[in-house]
């Protein structure tokens, strides 16, 4: 399929050393409140960061400036090679394509069927594909949540960590080079949130995906993370593993490891 | 002070509306065109609401002909009863009643789930999903309200003179035949294609005060009522000024 294919050369283009996205002097502001100061930021290929920081601390405006959601005051965020802040809107739409996105309250379409939620990204981005493939494409996002059962439920009628495996499964359909999670547990219950946890290593092994992830769940730093760079007062506090942040004896990153 | 805080608080709420409005026309005719969407909403916010009007337009129509016919008994003059009352549900009743209930069904409804929207973070989701938000959610419903309000008045009109027969019949006996013939013979051009014409802007300002409410909803529940709940008052006062102006247009044109 045409754009399988494209994602496909987009990611043998990636070596596993190189970054496929570089944040650089970021800066954002609403009025007086300065949210990101001078925050900069490089994601690998198939790497897992998370951006650890308290609530408040910039975590979502920063993932919003990355998915094109908000514009930076100033700075750079190249993803893929391509400069986000400069991208007219079919760019911008072409770039999303290779962008997953979860959404911390899963925004999955209220008026809309688990099958309907599936396909919109699919229809959307004005994918040449025919009923069969986009349904084989939808069957196979469920069945890789373990939800191939919810296919014609709203989402309504779904639990919590539910919607967030349909959400998660939307974010899958289009096959993303990178996958960005805004606070995939919060919310959720320590059983869920586990399940979600686990499908996130699922999917990264899958998939092969870059992934940012935004928490402040320490459980979830733990087990996703390869690097975790932590963001205070809207800068890079800090960078490291999860090994070598819990040792550390700074009293701002002791707070969140205790 | 407070009076001060007030006209800053109207004057930027109506620029603000204007803006919203000027990117309204600004992407209306601009491709991607979203017409699975507006004929989708055509049948949410038209035939969805059809019962509704039917039935207070029914009920307005007989009410009012059972309240002005003692007026008119004490002055001889009871035969015109379905001119006066026709008259008075084509040119004005019928449009301003039609439109006020659209106000309450459809400005709230629409305030609501685009201020939902908003909350849940789906208008971002539907930006990400390489949708243009603004054209597939504001566009298609202020197109279909613009729309289908105009038909909804003609029906509700229809519906209410049946009402007004009925009314008629309850202290007389007028034939179905000479009742329409009555009333249309009193009708003009001029009776008729202004109430029209000012039903696709009360159907706009319905639309665009419940697309821009729910659109700007501020976070939390809290504001998904509030945005609902301004939609329906503002749109409704909005009608009734769009009315204002709309006679004095007519009485300029020559149509009173």
């Amino acid at each position: 399929m045409h754009i399988a294919g494209s994602i496909k050369r987009t990611l043998e283009n990636y070596g596993r050393d190189e970054a496929v996205m570089t944040i650089r002097n970021l800066y954002k502001s609403f009025g007086v409140h300065r949210v990101l100061v001078d925050f900069s930021l490089r994601l690998h290929a198939g790497e897992s960061v998370v951006v650890l920081g308290k609530s408040g601390s910039g975590k979502s405006v920063l993932i919003k400036c990355i998915i094109g959601l908000l514009k930076p005051d100033s700075g750079s965020i190249e993803v893929l090679g391509e400069s986000i802040p400069e991208l007219n809107d079919e760019a911008l739409d072409a770039i999303r394509m290779k962008i997953g996105f979860l959404f911390q309250s899963n925004a999955l379409y209220d008026s809309m069927t688990v099958r309907g939620n599936l396909e919109f990204p699919l229809r959307r981005h004005s994918i040449t594909a025919t009923q069969e493939e986009v349904d084989e494409l939808v069957k196979n996002a469920l069945e890789d949540v373990k939800l191939a059962h919810t296919i014609d439920m709203m989402p309504a009628e779904l639990s919590g960590g539910m919607r967030k495996r349909i959400a998660l499964a939307r974010t899958l359909i289009l096959k993303p080079a990178i996958i960005l999670y805004d606070e995939p547990t919060t919310g959720l219950d320590p059983i869920t949130s586990r399940e979600i946890i686990d499908l996130i290593k699922e999917v990264q092994q899958k998939y092969h995906a870059a992934s940012l992830i935004i928490s402040h769940d320490m459980n979830c730093v733990r087990m996703v993370s390869d690097r975790v760079v932590m963001l205070i007062d809207g800068r890079n506090y800090k960078e490291g593993t999860y090994d070598e942040l819990i040792q550390s004896n700074d009293p701002a990153i002791k707070a969140f490891f205790e | 002070m407070l009076r001060v805080q007030f006209w800053k608080q109207f004057f930027e709420e109506a620029g603000d509306i204007s803006r919203f409005t000027g990117r309204l026309f600004s992407q209306w005719f601009k491709p991607r065109y979203e017409i699975a969407e507006f004929l989708r909403q055509c049948f949410i916010i038209g035939y969805k609401s059809l019962p509704l009007v039917m039935l207070t337009t029914f009920i307005m129509g007989l009410v009012l002909t059972m309240q002005i016919r003692p007026f008119l008994v004490d002055y001889g003059v009871e035969s015109q009863l379905p001119a006066m009352v026709g008259i008075a549900i084509v040119r004005e009743i019928g449009p301003v009643i039609t439109a006020l209930i659209f106000a309450g069904k459809i400005g709230s409804s629409i305030g609501a789930e685009l201020g939902s929207m908003k909350v849940t973070e789906q208008i971002d989701a539907m930006e990400v999903s390489g949708t243009n938000p603004f054209k597939y959610l504001v566009v298609t419903r202020v197109l279909a309200a613009t729309f289908t309000l105009p038909l909804l008045v003609m029906l509700g009109d229809a519906v209410a003179l049946y009402g007004t027969y009925l009314g008629v019949n309850m202290s007389g006996v007028t034939s179905f035949d000479l009742f329409w013939t009555k009333v249309f013979r009193n009708l003009s051009f001029g009776d008729v294609l202004p109430a029209f014409v000012k039903s696709f802007f009360f159907g706009f300002a319905v639309g665009i005060v419940g697309c821009y409410k729910g659109y700007y909803s501020k976070k939390g529940t809290e504001g998904v009522g509030q945005s609902a709940n301004s939609a329906v008052v503002l749109s409704s006062v909005l009608i009734f000024f769009i009315d204002l102006i709309a006679v004095q247009v007519t009485g300029v044109l020559g149509l009173n």
